[in-house]
Order: C-alpha cells, then structure tokens, then sequence
C-alpha cells in the first residue's frame, strides 16, 4: 500500500523520501510571522531558534518565511534582538516570504 | 542424516543454552537476573568475562530495560539476545510487543515459571502465555538437547528476511533450566556456519542510509503494519520447517514443529508443551506395551500456531487430551482454545486437561489417568490434573 503517507515498510520503518514534508502551517490559528527587512540585521538568530525549519535562508542570507511549515509559535518574534519579526493578523497581506510592504527586499545570498 | 562429530556433556538446560548463546556469539545480551533464568545469564557472563566470546553484556536495571535496550540493540544492527522467565518476562511484554511491532529479531530465552501471585518460583507456562499475542514467537524445549538446539537455531529464525520477529525460546522451569542431563554440544565453527552473519534492511547504524523507526502510525497505517506482522508470524511456520530441515540435514538432529510420537493407528492422544513430553512418552510406551492404541504430540513451535500440520497429525485420532500448564481464568486454557479451533469440524473430540501450575508434579500416573479418562466420556469441562481434592492420585 502506498499514497498520501507513503510506502508501508515492516515494523513502520520510514526512510528519506517515504513521507511528503508534512505541511503544518495548518496549525496557525489566526496569525503569522512577519518581517520589517528596514530593522532586519541578518543575524539569523531566527532561522536558528526555528523549531520548524520555517525561517528560511540562501548563503547565510535571510530569506523570510515559509508559511507550509511555520505554526505560529512566535519563536522568531521573541529572539529576534532588532524587533525586526511581529505577528500580523493571516490575512494581512504581505510581500515575497512575509515582508512588511514598503520596508524593503529580500537579497538573494550569494554563494 | 549426517552424523558430525558432536561433544557430549552432561548440562542443564540453563547451561545448555548459555553454550549455544556463546557459540552464537550475539553483539548484544541486556539482560537482568530472575530465577529459574539466572544459571542461563550467570553461565553466559562468566563465558563473557573469560573471554570466550566479545558479545557486549549490559547488565541493566531490570527487564523492561533489557528488553529496551534489546530492541535498540537489534535494529542499529546487532545480534542481539537476552534471557528471563515469570515476572520478568512480565514487567517484558510492553516492550516484547514493541520488538515484535518494529520487528526487531531479538531471541528471548525463557525460563518458563509461574506468575505471581501467590509468588512461585516453579515451572508451568503462564509467562509465556501472558505473551502469546505479542508477535513474538513461540518455542517451547522438551528438554536441554532441545533447549540448545531451539537456541542455535533461534536467529535464523527470528532474522529471516520473510520473519524479523523476536522469539522466545522456552524450557520449563527447573524441569529443564535446572535439570542436568547428556547434552551434544555442536562444535563452535558449525554454530557460527549455520547462523551467519547478523543481517537487518535499513540497521540505525552502518546502514546504507538513515532510517527512522518506531515512528508514530495514525489509523491511516497501524492496522497495515499490525497485518503485516500477522503475515510475517504466519510465515514463520514454513521458515521453521524449512531451518529444522536444514539442522538435520547438517547436524542429524530432526526438531520438526509437532513432536509426534506412537501416533501410529492411535485412538487416543495427548497434545503437550514442554517437558511433560518426556513424562507422556514413557506412559503411551507403557500404554502401547498393553495394547493401548495411545500417542502424543508435543508442539515445538506454539507461535505461529501450527495448524494444518495439527489436523494432519491427528490420523485416526478420536478424541485428544489437551494439557495446558497455564489457564485462562473463566475460559478454555490457551493451548486447549488452539487446538479446539485448528481442529474444529475435524469431529475430534477434545478434552481440556490443566496441570503442573506452579511446579506442581505431573506423575506418569495421573497421565496414564488422563489417557484412561479420554476412553469413558467427558467428567468435567476442565479437568485439573493433580489439584488437591479433584484427583485420587496420591501425588498431591
């Protein structure tokens, strides 16, 4: 039997690629994080604290968030040391990877 | 058969099979001492200390532990054995369970003992029972040749690419653990030959990647792992066969799964686990040399449940005593219960028959009883063999 979760091996054993990342940014109930890039100082204490792999980030470079995997557990909004994270109401409309509007955009990281 | 040179030596059963774990020599043995199965773990360690295998022996803070530590053992990728009997195997069976679910390979030695309480120290098979439907399986020895003989070929068993199952390999308790007699040891070379390399798919360590296991099964897969492993019990029987074919073929030592004894044109017969075997082969020889039509049968492999091989030892069998050392309190006793559904509609009529609890003697006169009853029709629902007050047999 395969699908949705993925082959059945004996004794539920599970290897890489079994199982699709699963998606719980399903569990926010109501509000996200999101970031003010002109208070941004790349520090990525974020990205570290992140119990979800929610933070992203390319070459040491900030990258925002990924809402599939972020539960809303204000980690970030709480280490942040420039106040750069708060939390927006879900419907708040925001740009590429959570950026307030008008406070900046996102850098590639170069390699 | 062929014959290979074998060494005799007079062992108990706990001796015994601490000989096949060193020639085994397993990775892993956690384990925690508990009588009747200390001289099995006491022999094995000093084996251990004297160097005469490099196994890792964890002695651990008690059997839930062991058995802990077993299962961890066996899927990073280790040989992996322990020992224990009665409460222990008790304070086991959450994770006896677990092994079997995650299909960890480990071989449990068992010396089987009553359960508690009141506390009894004796034989009889309430301990293995309390883990008959975890998905481990089932041997049970007749005495110490077969307690050494299960155990050596315990792994093969249990890793078997079809099985990854733990199995418990039982001896009755002081009738066989504390019982010495000539056991042929095989030499250490051919043990080694026959059980190979330690093999697992997707070991915690060395494996060819990572792997997670015991992960969390919502309802949208636990019942297709649970099936998977009422497969790979069921398919343990043909495995079984096909091993104790191969370990008399190399070794000249034939332990099919039903020990079936003078069941030639027998009448009536008697079905057994463990060392009662012994006690209810003299008395069908004695029975036979009176003109008796009587035979026996006694399960080497309890689970899987040997079925079909049941109903076609039965032969022209009419009516069989079924002897559980175990009951199952306001029910049928387990060994009985099986029997009666593998052969149902086979118009053999059964009997249930409980005795030996808690070490209480099974004389070869309270068989020769037994068989003699199984003639005249059924006295009681369940007859308790050598229970003060019920039998007239002097022994109790």
């Amino acid at each position: 039997m395969s699908g949705a979760i993925g082959p059945l091996r004996a004794g539920g054993v599970v290897l890489p690629g079994d199982v699709p990342r699963p998606r719980t940014g399903g569990w926010r109930t109501g509000r996200k994080p999101a970031v003010d890039l002109s208070r941004c100082v790349n520090c990525l204490v974020c990205w570290i604290h992140c119990p979800d792999t929610a933070v992203l980030q390319e070459h040491a470079v900030f990258q925002g968030f990924n809402y599939d995997l972020c539960k809303g557990c204000e980690i970030c909004v709480e280490v942040c040391p420039a106040d750069a994270i708060s939390m927006v109401p879900e419907q708040t409309e925001l740009a590429a990877g959570g950026v307030l509007p008008g406070t900046g955009v996102l850098a590639h990281g170069q390699g | 058969m062929a014959r290979v040179e074998t060494t005799s030596q007079v062992l108990t059963g706990a001796e015994a099979t601490a000989h096949a774990m060193r020639q085994i020599r397993p990775d892993v043995v956690p384990v925690y001492p508990i009588t009747p199965q200390t001289p099995i773990i006491q022999t094995f360690s000093r084996f251990v200390a004297d160097g005469k295998t490099d196994t890792v022996l964890l002695q651990v803070e008690s059997e839930h532990s062991a058995m802990s530590a077993a299962v961890g053992a066996a899927l990073a990728g280790g040989r992996t054995m322990t020992a224990t009997a009665s409460q222990g195997l008790a304070l086991m069976v959450e994770v006896v369970y677990i092994a079997a679910g995650l299909r960890a390979p480990v071989v449990i030695a068992v010396g089987n003992r009553a359960l508690s309480g009141p506390i009894n120290i004796h034989g009889d098979h309430s301990d293995g029972m309390l883990a008959r439907d975890s998905g481990a399986l089932q041997l049970y020895a007749q005495d110490a040749q077969e307690a050494y003989d299960l155990t050596v070929l315990a792994p093969r068993l249990a890793e078997h690419p079809d099985v990854m199952l733990p199995v418990m390999v039982g001896q009755d308790g002081f009738n066989v653990t504390h019982s010495a007699e000539p056991v042929a040891l095989l030499a250490d070379e051919e043990v080694g030959e026959f059980v190979g390399e330690y093999r697992i798919p997707n070991p915690l360590l060395g494996g060819e990647g990572p792997s997670s296991h015991g992960v969390f099964a919502m309802p949208d897969s636990y019942f297709e792992i649970r099936y998977q492993l009422v497969e790979a019990v069921e398919a343990a029987e043909h495995v079984y066969d096909e091993l104790a074919a191969e370990y008399a073929r190399r070794f000249g030592r034939f332990l099919p799964a039903i020990d079936s004894y003078r069941m030639e044109d027998a009448q009536r017969a008697l079905l057994v686990l463990g060392s009662a075997a012994g006690t209810a082969k003299d008395v069908v020889d004695d029975l036979r040399g009176e003109g008796e039509r009587v035979g026996l049968l006694a399960l080497r492999l309890y689970r899987p449940f040997p079925e079909a091989a049941l109903r076609a030892a039965m032969g022209g069998v009419t009516r069989l005593g079924v002897l559980d050392r175990a009951v199952s309190p306001g029910a049928y006793p387990p060994l009985f219960s099986d029997a009666h559904a593998a052969l149902s509609g086979t118009g053999i009529e059964l009997r249930s028959f409980v005795y030996g609890l808690g070490g209480r003697d099974l004389s070869t006169r309270a068989l020769r009883q037994v068989l003699s009853e199984l003639a005249a029709p059924a006295a009681a629902r369940i007859r308790y063999v050598g229970l003060r007050g019920e039998d007239d047999d002097g022994e109790s």
